[in-house]
């Protein structure tokens, strides 16, 4: 049985802060030189975001990671002249030794699963800049990198690690905690770095892992120094991977400066965004809304308008939006999806992000909204586009209603609803298994996409309707009715089974790195999460840290 | 081919002639260890005959053979200490069985890890020793230095008999790297942090032997009784070794003690008048026993640790005299009461017993310390001085566990940066301290002669009087 955890439905209770400035910072320092930043974790043991567990060890809970997302933001926007991002550990011996135990034995299962996430994407989005962005990475490990710490390493472009003869890089999941290193290990061990698998077999069965010159010859690690050269040899490593990338003007930088909900009883308000809930129904609308006009005509305009240029707030507040309702909304099943505004707009809009893409900020603002819709694509929850009047599903917004696991689109001739397309809609947001949308959505009729974007502009209800981008069209008559009863029908269903289907059915076509890594890793580790020998009264994960020990089950399933 | 004649090489009881395994293992392992020794022991001396002191079976007559020898031909032999067929696993969850003959492959990494951990003490020692027979106070010492080293480097042979019989490749190459990293060395460092402190003088080099040995002594003590048969026998054997080198430590600050009380006598208590005697006055001692003790508390690890649980439940590593000392050998029903402390305040809290195993080790530990202090009060007190040498509280200077980062004063007094500043150079030895304690060690070589600061033994090695040669220089 799912653990249920209470809903906070209302403003009394603390809500997470997921923008963090690097200032306020109270387990990483963020150090910039030039075109290299240091960003060196320091976790403060006693300062967890709950009480009944201690960071030893620079071990991290959801407030670690959480700043450690938004120092990755802050170097994307404040410092646009930085090519290489070292990531560091500031105590002796040890570079991290992974998420917190204690913290994940005493949290519910729903909060374990979404925590998972998010530390997953986190860590996508470091592969994110250095495949899309300006920056380059090295783990620069000095001192035991142990499961999440290793996953984190794992991430970067390059590893080196000290070689002082103790210190390894490992992952003890297995042997220790009878679960996986879920946060992309076992994955990126194979996949990314491509380590045999008999040897990422033996790697992931120690406990104390490997290290030195065997963690290289594995190719678990690019590089060992030893610890007098560590220094150097981090500098030597960042300066190389920095010198891949082109040298970037030293541009006006654009401070993030978070997207400022305002919490009340029954939703959150944002600039251009608000989140309604019916708790009552279990139901949630997100409603995105266009400025009145385009603003910015060029980059440089947008540069000027930096933090308040529309499609970077909106994005930034639809990922705020999405976290909440992940972490703090637990029973809110089902959103509907609606947009507001002149959908001419937006493809104005979209015509400056495709043809200024060359300059850094608009290029990181596409960065954003590629990663908060794929963030919308795997989080768990039903998601139904509704496509009415006033609403302005056009090019980047019309991916809203593509990543929606079902879209309704109202068809009257006396309630003219336009959906638009846009160069945007081509590409400039693929999923995480590499396709865009269209052609997630389309992988039967393939055709069906070149078609749709040999079609700029605004189309009809009617018009999407045949080209395939309505799921329902009803008419005015039959619009309500039905949209309640999908509703209601939906709140009905095991949101379990919901969960399973839907991250099925979203990502369809081909496998990558990303979607093996949310599909199949994190599957594998949430069922193990629920398992009896992990967290049963005997199992490992629950005896960890406590005088007993692990009693299994050894039937295989 | 066998190169290597072990039986007279390498006296032994664990049938090295016929074991092909080990032999291969130590062919490869044993130039290695002579080139360590070579480099990294007391290279100076190694031409010089010393009265040392072989084990050459475990019996009693055997343990002890006395003779003139050159260190790097020292026999270091493998030893385990009788065996008992029947031996079942005496504490954890496997309590009743059959104690292992061979390593579970359930509990291989914890077992090597442990092992390990202990190994790497032993050689770190040697290293951190290597120079001081240069400032020896007497060939007495001398002697007593190059006793320990020897027993070091054959404690160093036992866990690596260990490796290489029971762990096969990794065993080997652990061994290997047991002897790759270097005590203090900047790059690849010894493993625990007190084995990386230099012992620069003679008084650190009793206090060592009389604190960091004695967490050496705890650790085998709960070690002897491990499931793991071989390793609990390697382990009883080691501890009749280990009980020397406390004796060193123990009489040598006694003896440091002794003349100090002597000068304190004739001038009184002022510090600056003992040493201008060339004696080491009391204040510095206890300067020198808190910064010992401090940094050997660090040894035994968190107060509260899954790690020890898991050793402790998985029957690995018990608790000292967990045989003969404890009623319920589970340890799973009981709590322990340990003091908690989260920065500001202290307080107390029951943990699982399994999990607060460290801590009970570390009180035992600090019971036994205690013995010493009182054993040097004896010698004051006898001496007529007014004055009492005492041990820090256990939160003094800590570096590992919850008090690390905070400051207390000796008493356990939780004090601001300020108060620690203010009482640092009256606490831990300063700059002035080693100063002079450096301007004492100069090397006396002429049998049955003693520095100035420090008092002769009551008796020699032996049987030997105080002037037999040693040392042959």
């Amino acid at each position: 049985m799912s653990t249920t955890t209470p809903v906070p439905a209302s403003s009394d209770v603390a809500h997470l802060d997921f923008d963090i400035h690097p200032k306020d910072f109270t387990h990483w320092r963020l150090e910039v030189d030039g075109d290299v930043a240091r960003l060196v974790m320091a976790v403060q043991e006693d300062k967890g975001q709950r009480d009944d567990y201690v960071l030893k060890l620079n071990s991290y809970d959801l407030g670690v990671d959480i700043e450690l997302a938004s120092a990755l933001n802050f170097v994307r926007f404040a410092h646009p002249q930085v090519r290489c991002l070292v990531i560091t550990g500031a105590l002796d011996r040890v570079f991290c030794s992974g998420a917190n135990i204690m913290m994940l034995r005493s949290s519910t299962h729903a909060f374990k699963v979404n925590f998972c996430k998010y530390t997953n994407e986190t860590r996508l989005g470091i592969e994110d800049a250095s495949e899309h962005g300006h920056f380059h990475s090295l783990a620069a490990l000095n001192g035991t990198a142990s499961g999440g710490g290793y996953e984190l390493a794992l991430a970067c472009d390059k590893i080196l690690l000290v070689d002082d003869r103790s210190s390894a890089v490992s992952f003890p999941e297995l042997p220790l905690l009878g679960v996986l290193p879920g946060t992309g290990g076992l994955t990126r061990l194979v996949d990314k770095r491509k380590v045999r698998r008999d040897l990422s077999d033996v790697f992931s069965s120690i406990a104390e892992g490997i290290k030195g010159k065997r963690a290289v010859q594995w190719d678990l690690v690019d590089r060992v120094a030893p610890l007098s050269k560590f220094d150097e040899a981090t500098t030597e490593e960042a300066r190389a991977l920095a010198d891949t990338l082109p040298e970037l003007p030293a541009e006006q930088a654009v401070e993030p400066d978070g997207a400022r909900p305002v919490f009340r009883e029954d939703g959150i308000d944002y600039d251009h965004v608000r989140f309604d809930i019916d708790a009552a129904a279990r139901t949630a609308e997100l409603t995105v809304t266009l400025p009145e006009n385009a603003g910015p005509k060029n980059a440089a305009e947008a540069h000027a308008a930096g933090n308040a240029w529309w499609p970077l707030a909106a994005f930034r507040q639809l990922d705020d939006a999405l976290l909440h309702l992940r972490l703090e909304y637990a029973d809110i099943g089902t959103v509907s999806l609606h947009t507001r505004g002149d959908p001419a707009v937006m493809l104005a809009i979209d015509e400056l992000l495709e043809s200024e893409q060359d300059h850094w900020f608009v290029r990181e603002v596409r960065n954003v909204i590629r990663r908060v819709l794929k963030r919308l694509d795997v989080t768990s929850r039903s998601f139904f586009a509704i496509v009415d009047e006033n609403s302005a599903f056009a090019g980047t917004l019309l991916e809203l209603a593509l990543a929606a696991d079902r879209s309704y689109v109202l068809n009257d001739p006396d309630m003219p609803v336009q959906l638009g397309v846009s160069v945007m809609n081509g590409g400039a947001y693929p999923m995480g298994n590499g396709l865009s949308r269209l052609e997630s959505r389309f992988l039967g009729a393939p055709e069906r996409v070149g078609e749709i974007l040999a079609k700029p502009g605004l189309m009809d209800a009617e018009t999407a309707d045949e080209m395939g981008l309505a799921t329902s069209a009803p008419d005015s008559i039959d619009w309500e009715d039905e949209l309640r009863l999908a509703l209601e029908e939906r709140a009905s269903f095991s949101p379990d089974a919901l969960t399973g289907m839907e991250s099925n059915l979203r990502f369809a076509g081909p496998e990558t790195m990303e979607t093996k890594i949310f599909g199949r890793l994190s599957a594998w580790q949430n069922w193990i999460f629920q398992r009896p020998n992990a967290v049963g009264e005997s199992g490992a994960l629950k005896c960890y840290g406590t005088p007993d020990r692990p009693a299994f089950s050894y039937e295989r399933t | 081919m066998t190169t290597i004649d072990y039986e007279s090489k390498i006296p032994n009881n664990v049938e090295l002639s016929s074991d092909k395994r080990l032999q291969r293992a130590l062919e490869h392992w044993l130039p290695q260890y002579l080139q360590w020794w070579h480099e990294m022991g007391p290279t100076d001396f190694e031409t010089k005959d010393v009265y040392l002191r072989t084990a050459i079976s475990v019996d009693s007559d055997g343990w002890a053979q006395f003779g003139h020898v050159k260190m790097p031909d020292y026999r270091w032999g493998i030893f385990l200490a009788e065996g008992n067929k029947d031996r079942k696993i005496p504490f954890g969850d496997h309590m009743g069985e059959d104690a292992w003959q061979q390593v579970p492959g359930e509990y291989r990494n914890w077992l090597r890890r442990v092992i390990v951990t202990q190994a790497d003490t032993e050689p770190a020692s040697v290293e951190q020793q290597r120079l001081l027979a240069h400032t020896a106070p007497s060939l007495y010492d001398m002697r007593n230095l190059f006793q320990v080293n020897v027993e070091e480097g054959r404690h160093l042979w036992a866990m690596v008999y260990l490796l290489h019989t029971y762990f096969g490749k990794d065993g080997r190459e652990e061994a290997e790297e047991l002897l790759e990293r270097r005590s203090g060395n900047p790059d690849h460092p010894r493993i625990l942090g007190t084995f990386n402190e230099p012992c620069r003088s003679w008084l650190d080099f009793f206090c060592f032997t009389m604190f960091t040995d004695r967490d050496g002594k705890f650790q085998l003590l709960s070690l002897a009784e491990s499931g793991f048969d071989p390793l609990a026998r390697t382990c009883r054997f080691m501890l009749t070794e280990e009980a020397h080198h406390m004796f060193v430590g123990q009489t040598g600050v006694g003896r440091v003690v002794q003349r100090a009380c002597e000068v304190m006598k004739e001038v009184g208590r002022d510090p600056k008048a003992v040493r201008e005697q060339g004696a080491i006055d009391l204040p510095t001692l206890q300067r020198y026993v808190n910064f010992w003790v401090s940094s050997s508390n660090d040894l035994y690890g968190a107060e509260v640790s899954s790690n020890s649980a898991n050793y402790f439940g998985a029957s690995l590593k018990g608790r000292a005299w967990e045989e003969k000392k404890y009623d319920d050998h589970t340890a799973l029903e009981q709590s322990k009461d340990i003091e908690t402390w989260d920065g500001k305040t202290l307080s107390h809290e029951e943990v699982p017993l399994r999990n607060a195993m460290n801590e009970v080790l570390r009180e035992e530990y600090i019971e036994d310390n205690q013995k010493g202090i009182n054993y040097w009060n004896r010698i004051i007190k006898e001496q007529g001085v007014d004055f009492e040498l005492r041990l820090p509280n256990r939160r003094f200077n800590r570096n590992i566990g919850m008090y690390a980062g905070y400051r207390f004063d000796l008493d356990g007094k939780p004090i601001d940066e300020a108060a620690w500043k203010a009482g640092e150079s009256a606490w831990l030895p300063t700059e002035d301290d080693r100063v002079y304690i450096d301007s004492l060690m100069v090397k006396v070589t002429e049998p049955g002669k003693f520095a100035s600061w420090i008092a002769p033994p009551p008796k020699g090695i032996n049987g030997n009087p105080l002037d037999f040669e040693y040392v042959r220089l």
